[in-house]
């Protein structure tokens, strides 16, 4: 083991390696870059034996990132926003291969407007593809995470793909202190791949992806997709154990921060929810019980895990960096259909979409999320889905639109 | 290059590789080509699919096929292929599987992927020097989704989506000569109707490596509106009438495998096909008709008719 001050996206290329990936696809786009430049870096050098190709798009990339896990090498890649929806066809097709890899993706928002910023609209787009996801919050994680991803998705109670996602900025540039496995111990961690019969050679002809004809039989392939996810859950469980035992370091399917004897729970993914971890402390001073429940684990989703945990709360203040426009947050949904019918589900769950885009979630906003939260369980009449948003980022809002405005009309005053 | 084998009907296999009763139309000149081509590349194959007609080849838990076979997208076959190429070369590489094992990996698509929308993935492929066939059945138009306009259908044509009026007004797109520029290891076209000819191309892509494009003729009886019956035929008369050039691009030339000499007039090959009936009735539309022959001898004027090299 050795101790790197890196970024997440370094932890990303480090989990790759340490995976020792054959085959990597690759295709910029920011905030990805480093992790591909990285990789390029080392295998130019020869430090490892993987090989590198530049493909000419994303749905080119997870094509190919495919069809290699398909014919039998461990292959990695990696995206982010734009990439990850260019993409968006291969990414429920190769899924339907069963033919495992793993594909980081680092968060950022969508167009329109078009910006580099994080939000987790792009990756919950990817939410029905059948890729297994998996978020992380530290850059400990992200080299963690894609380690147990490979033995996660190759295990032959799973054999789907995963994604491992990093917040784009606030992790993948953020450099932190972390362990990296030695070779061996992530060798015996694992293991060597194992097409389990998925491959292409030479007097094994096999056909793969083949059409179906009929609801009955493609459901059949749907619905054995769908269990396989489900399996997921238990097989994380074990990966997870076993990694702990191996390196000392639990990530379970839902992290838990003094949500145990909360009376209020904060949940929420990725990076941010260091800041809600902040606030918990700071709340619980002021003599509120909050805590924060942070899935690592959406897909599959943790259902069980989330209704034990939430059983007998006031109330749960759920924020999504992501928008269902005409909806709400995509979270918040999610959790509700996992709650409904629970016996002593919490009284209030509410709904606050913020940190679209890389916008802060300042400490105030969680204290009013947290006394908005409990006020819904004494009245038990929930507020509807608020968009956070301060009074000072308005005045900059409407600084930026009078400017807008004299440019437009600049013609008018000349 | 080696001599080819292939010198005369007689030499082409005898025993047939491709497995009968697959879902294609009754004379698909697209079915009848990949028949030939299989017969030559044999089943140490892996044939990488663009959705297309062909993609109801292989339906669970059917195949023709001896060898191998993975569906992908209408877009991004190449990238398929060079999955597959790559993964098969890091297990050589590094010892995981032998040279025997080995696959010619094939892209297998319609002139709608290859010329339109699986035109980026080619393009990435070409540049990456993959060694792969691109093997492209050309029915000129959207065959599966029921012949809507391509980017290779020919000017004059009625499609699904130019079902009244002149047909398509655009031309048909020189797929050829987009890879041509590119420098490939090899290039040609062929037509199922021509088997020796297409025999001998195909063997000899075969003992090179690099990007290499088969580009086929496929008349189509669905979508040209014709008896299924005339599939040898038209294939015949798009060669004997220039429409279809048999060529081949290899050592840095492009050179005509066949003239045609004197050419049959395009109007035999026009008549023969409903969506082009409306050139010829209820009136006969000379200007038309005559701007596609003129386009014919334009690209013939420039071949030189002793060794068939295009200026
Ligand atoms: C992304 C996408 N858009 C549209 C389609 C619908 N589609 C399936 S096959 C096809 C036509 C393909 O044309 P071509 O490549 O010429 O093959 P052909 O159908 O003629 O065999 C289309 C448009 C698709 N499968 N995928
Ligand atoms: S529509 Fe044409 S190309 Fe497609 S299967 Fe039928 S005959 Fe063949
Ligand atoms: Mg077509």
């Amino acid at each position: 083991m050795t101790r790197a001050l890196i970024t997440g996206n370094a932890a990303a290329a480090w989990g790759g390696r340490l995976a020792r990936m054959d085959y990597v696809p690759a295709f910029p786009i920011t905030p990805q870059t480093e992790i591909i430049e990285t990789i390029a870096k080392w295998t130019e050098r020869g430090d490892i034996a993987t090989r590198m190709v530049m493909y000419e798009s994303e749905h080119s990339m997870i094509t190919g990132a495919g069809a290699a896990a398909a014919t039998g090498v461990r292959v990695f890649t990696a995206t982010s926003s734009q990439g990850l929806l260019y993409g968006m066809e291969m990414l429920y097709t190769v899924a339907g291969w069963r033919a495992p890899f793993v594909l980081v993706n680092v968060s950022r928002g969508l167009a329109s407007p078009i910006t580099l910023e994080p939000d987790h609209n792009d990756i919950m787009a990817a939410r029905d593809s059948g890729f297994l996801q998996i978020h992380c919050a530290t850059c400990q994680e992200v080299v963690d995470s894609v380690l147990m991803a490979y033995r996660l998705g190759e295990d032959h109670r799973v054999r789907l793909p995963v994604i491992v996602n990093l917040d784009g900025f606030y992790l993948s540039f953020t450099r932190e202190a972390v362990d990296l496995p030695s070779a061996d111990a992530a060798a015996e961690f694992l293991p060597a791949f194992d097409p389990q019969g998925t491959e292409f050679r030479a007097g094994k002809p096999v056909s793969q992806a083949v059409a179906v004809l009929g609801g009955g039989t493609y459901s059949y392939f749907r619905y054995e997709q769908h269990l396989a996810a489900q399996a997921a859950l238990p097989v994380y469980d074990e990966v997870a154990a076993e990694f702990n035992d191996r390196f000392g370091r639990l990530h379970p399917a839902i992290e838990s921060y003094r949500a145990e004897d909360a009376e209020m729970v904060f949940v929420m993914m990725g990076s941010f929810a260091t800041k809600a971890k902040d606030a918990v402390d700071r709340l619980r001073e002021a003599g509120i019980a909050a805590g924060l429940l942070r899935p690592r684990l959406f897909r599959p989703f943790p259902r069980d895990a989330f209704r034990s945990a939430l059983v007998g709360k006031k109330g749960v203040a759920v924020i999504d960096q992501n928008l269902s426009m005409g909806m709400g947050g995509v979270l918040h949904s999610e959790l509700a259909s996992a709650l409904y019918g629970a016996p002593d589900a919490p009284r209030a769950l509410t709904s606050f979409v913020g940190g679209l885009g890389g916008r802060d979630i300042a400490p105030a906003e969680f204290y009013e999320m947290a006394h908005a939260t409990l006020r819904a369980a004494e009245t038990g009449e929930t507020p509807p889905p608020r968009l956070m948003y301060t009074h000072s980022e308005l005045r900059e809002m409407r600084k930026l639109q009078a400017a807008a405005h004299v440019e437009r009309h600049e013609q008018d005053i000349a | 290059m080696t001599d080819v084998h292939f010198q005369r009907m007689k030499d082409l296999p005898s025993t047939h590789l491709l497995g009968a009763g697959t879902a294609m139309c009754a004379g698909c000149g697209g079915l009848e080509m990949i028949k030939e081509v299989y017969d030559v590349l044999g089943e140490n194959t892996v044939f990488v699919n663009a959705a297309g007609c062909m993609t109801l080849l292989s339906v669970y838990p059917f195949t023709p096929f001896r060898g191998s076979w993975l569906y992908t997208a209408m877009a991004s076959s190449p990238a398929g292929a060079q999955g597959v190429r790559d993964a098969l070369d890091i297990l050589k590489a590094n010892g995981r599987m032998t040279e025997e094992e080995d696959l010619e990996v094939v892209v297998l698509s319609g002139d709608g992927s290859a010329s339109g929308m699986g035109l980026s993935a080619t393009s990435g492929a070409i540049d990456r020097g993959l060694d792969f066939i691109y093997l492209c059945y050309d029915n000129e138009g959207y065959g599966n989704t029921g012949q809507q306009t391509s980017p290779e259908s020919p000017h004059g044509a009625r499609t699904a989506t130019d079902a009244v009026g002149p047909g398509n007004i655009g031309y048909k797109k020189d797929l050829f000569s987009i890879w041509v520029a590119n420098k490939p290891a090899y290039a040609a076209t062929v037509v199922g109707a021509e088997p020796l000819d297409l025999a001998r191309k195909i063997e000899k892509a075969h003992e090179l490596e690099g990007p290499r494009l088969i580009l086929s003729l496929a008349p189509c009886p669905t979508g040209w509106g014709y008896d299924p019956a005339h599939t040898v035929e038209i294939g015949r008369l798009a060669v004997k009438t220039g429409v279809w050039p048999l060529k081949e691009y290899v050592d840095g030339k492009v050179v005509h495998t066949r003239h045609p000499g004197k050419r049959t007039p395009v109007e035999a090959y026009l008549e023969t096909q409903d969506r082009f009936r409306h050139l010829f009735e209820p009136v006969r539309n000379d200007k038309v008709i005559a701007e596609i022959q003129a386009r014919v001898d334009a690209y013939w004027a420039e071949v030189d008719v002793d060794d068939g090299t295009k200026a």
